[in-house]
């Protein structure tokens, strides 16, 4: 007979995590564990199945750019709080908490860099950051990356990684729609190309403005990639959804995405391309 | 003068004189101007109830839609369907027309009246085909030299599995993206719902104006509600948060006027709710026509880069 169990959980003073809330670093998709230093190492692909984790910004623009070339650029533009918006917490307040798990000061990082010796100006998101969303200080930071890449005549590397526009910021996060597009149309008429990577996921606010502008756009296999996500899709029309909903692989057959590049072979990717818009 | 052009014109005069006196919120950087914008708030602001009346009028089942207006601001119309490639979309209707005795083109969401015309219009929500079909009219007006009017009214975009596949997201930024490239006068009126990026796709343009019981929103308060307090029904509670009312957007600095409605709201008297937009649009085309195109698309994309607030 076994014996009978104590339930310690009440003296935790941090409960564990629930059983059907999986720790990050375990696969989603084969169940396969691995350390961080592993995970970092594989850039964030499980080994076993290709399943890709989601990938910090700061970690992608080390992957990406030649070592030490890196210089950011608006790492002092921050979020404001111009509805002094109060959901069940003030926006503020989240914005202070973001800042603090992330060690970002926004939703997407951007600077200068040089890619297998190309010179390129890089705006890399990061959705740990409030769901990558974009508020104000994202549009901004995009729309001064699209500048610094037509003063230095550079093309615009953009990764994009998004739940959509920040409703905090109310209306004003709709209007970084048509910033971030005029941005865009501003590099473009300095005729400097933008190469898009979505990765997961990529939607709403961000899938209907500059994300979907890109000259070449390339998503992460098995990214979502929707206006509209699966789960509001059901509710509101009651449709049945194809496997593949929203995913790379769909946007892919249906014509919106160039290819689909796995993690490791993107730098490569990149390179390519950047030579031949040169 | 009759006594309703005497109204019209009161009512004009006075959405003239509500821009003059509120500080364009987003073009304010400094802290000072902070305070004071803040302060200006609590003392001026609409309550809750105002900002939900808003919500309520902006979609109430009476409102004049696009084609009511048409009917009676537009003489000549010609309605143009179709996107040259897959559909023609219900919910977006484009078309050439005389306004105030020159062609202009027109593109406007348009909402069913009755349960028949509802659905096949999709209650306003148009797929990527009514966009598609939105950049061959401002094509059209590019080509020819034509002011485009847009006549925002929409929940949004169409959430559906075909609406993703045929590319609603790539739909709404390459709309956005053909509006900045215009050298033609763009005017937009909000003149029911804003709503998210399936309204901002063709409201990219010179001068955006609200009717003055239109909200403009970044999701619909039920979705904000759904999301942010995790119960639809907490709707009110998040209009009075994100505040999509005229007045606030005037505030933020993201639509240029307000133009008056009847006394009620537009739904009350349609006659006059087009007498009072026919005012409003002929009066920021006129302001708009001698500038050269080139300096038109320059302030356009300068005015849309510069809206936002951060620190």
């Amino acid at each position: 007979m076994s014996e009978p169990r104590i339930d310690v959980q009440v003296e935790h003073r941090h409960a564990p995590p629930p059983a059907n809330e999986k720790h990050p670093n375990t696969c989603p998709k084969c169940g396969s564990h691995y350390r961080d230093d592993e995970l970092s190492a594989a850039l964030w692909v499980c080994g076993h199945c290709g399943h890709h984790f989601p990938m910090r910004a700061r970690a992608r623009i080390d992957w990406y750019a030649d070592e030490g070339t890196f210089v950011e650029e608006s790492a002092a533009v921050r979020s404001d709080d111009p509805l002094d918006f109060f959901d069940l917490r003030p926006y503020a307040e989240r914005l202070a908490e973001a800042e603090l798990n992330t060690g970002l000061g926004e939703a997407i990082v951007t600077g200068q860099a040089v890619i297998d010796g190309q010179a390129v100006e890089l705006a890399v998101m990061d959705f740990t950051f409030m769901g990558g969303s974009m508020g104000s200080a994202v549009g901004e930071k995009f729309s001064r990356a699209c500048d610094s890449a037509v003063e230095r005549g550079v093309p615009l590397v953009s990764v994009t990684s998004s739940g959509g526009a920040r409703m905090q910021e109310g209306i004003l996060s709709l209007m970084q729609l048509p910033k971030t597009v005029c941005a865009v149309e501003d590099l473009h008429d300095a005729r400097l190309p933008m190469i898009t990577v979505m990765a997961h996921p990529t939607t709403a606010g961000v899938l209907a403005s500059f994300a979907s502008l890109g000259d070449v756009t390339i998503g992460e296999p098995g990214a979502l990639i929707a206006f509209t996500g699966p789960r509001v899709v059901q509710q509101t029309t009651r449709e049945k959804l194809p496997e593949d909903f929203g995913l790379a692989e769909q946007n892919l057959r249906f014509g919106h995405l160039d290819a689909i590049v796995p993690r490791s072979e993107q730098r490569e990717y990149i390179t390519r391309v950047l030579r031949l818009f040169r | 003068m009759s006594e309703r052009d005497q109204e019209v014109n009161l009512r004009h005069r006075l959405s003239g004189l509500s821009r003059l006196p509120l500080l364009r919120g987003a073009r304010v950087a400094g802290e000072a101007e902070r305070l004071e914008r803040q302060l200006e708030r609590l003392t001026a602001d609409a309550s809750d109830e105002v900002i939900w009346r808003s919500v309520e009028l902006a979609r109430h089942p009476e409102r004049p839609y696009t084609l009511d207006y048409v009917a009676r601001i537009v003489t000549d119309w010609v309605e143009l369907h179709g996107d040259r490639g897959r559909a023609d979309d219900g919910a977006l209707v484009t078309g050439l027309g005389k306004l105030d005795g020159r062609t202009i083109a027109l593109v406007g969401h348009q909402k069913g009246r009755d349960v028949k015309e509802r659905l096949d219009r999709q209650f306003g929500m148009a797929y990527p085909e009514g966009y598609y079909k939105a950049v061959r009219i401002m094509e059209i007006a590019e080509r020819f030299g034509f002011p485009l009017i847009s006549l925002v009214d929409t929940p949004g975009a169409y959430p559906g599995v075909a609406a993703e596949q045929h590319g609603q997201g790539g739909a709404i930024a390459r709309a956005q993206a053909a509006m900045s490239r215009l050298t033609v006068p763009t005017i937009a009126c909000i003149i029911g719902e804003g709503g998210s990026g399936g309204a901002v796709a063709i409201a990219v343009s010179d001068r955006v104006l609200m009717q003055e019981n239109a909200i403009y929103s970044v999701i619909t308060p039920e979705g904000c509600a759904a999301i942010l307090w995790r119960d639809a029904g907490e709707a009110k509670k998040a209009a009075a948060a994100f505040k999509p009312d005229a007045l606030h957007c005037l505030d933020l600095g993201v639509i240029d006027g307000v133009v008056a409605e009847p006394d009620g709201g537009a739904q009350r008297n349609h006659d006059a709710a087009a007498r009072l937009l026919q005012a409003a649009l002929v009066e920021s085309l006129e302001e708009l026509e001698d500038t050269p195109g080139e300096e038109l698309r320059r302030r356009r994309r300068a005015k849309f880069r510069g809206m936002g607030v951060f620190a």
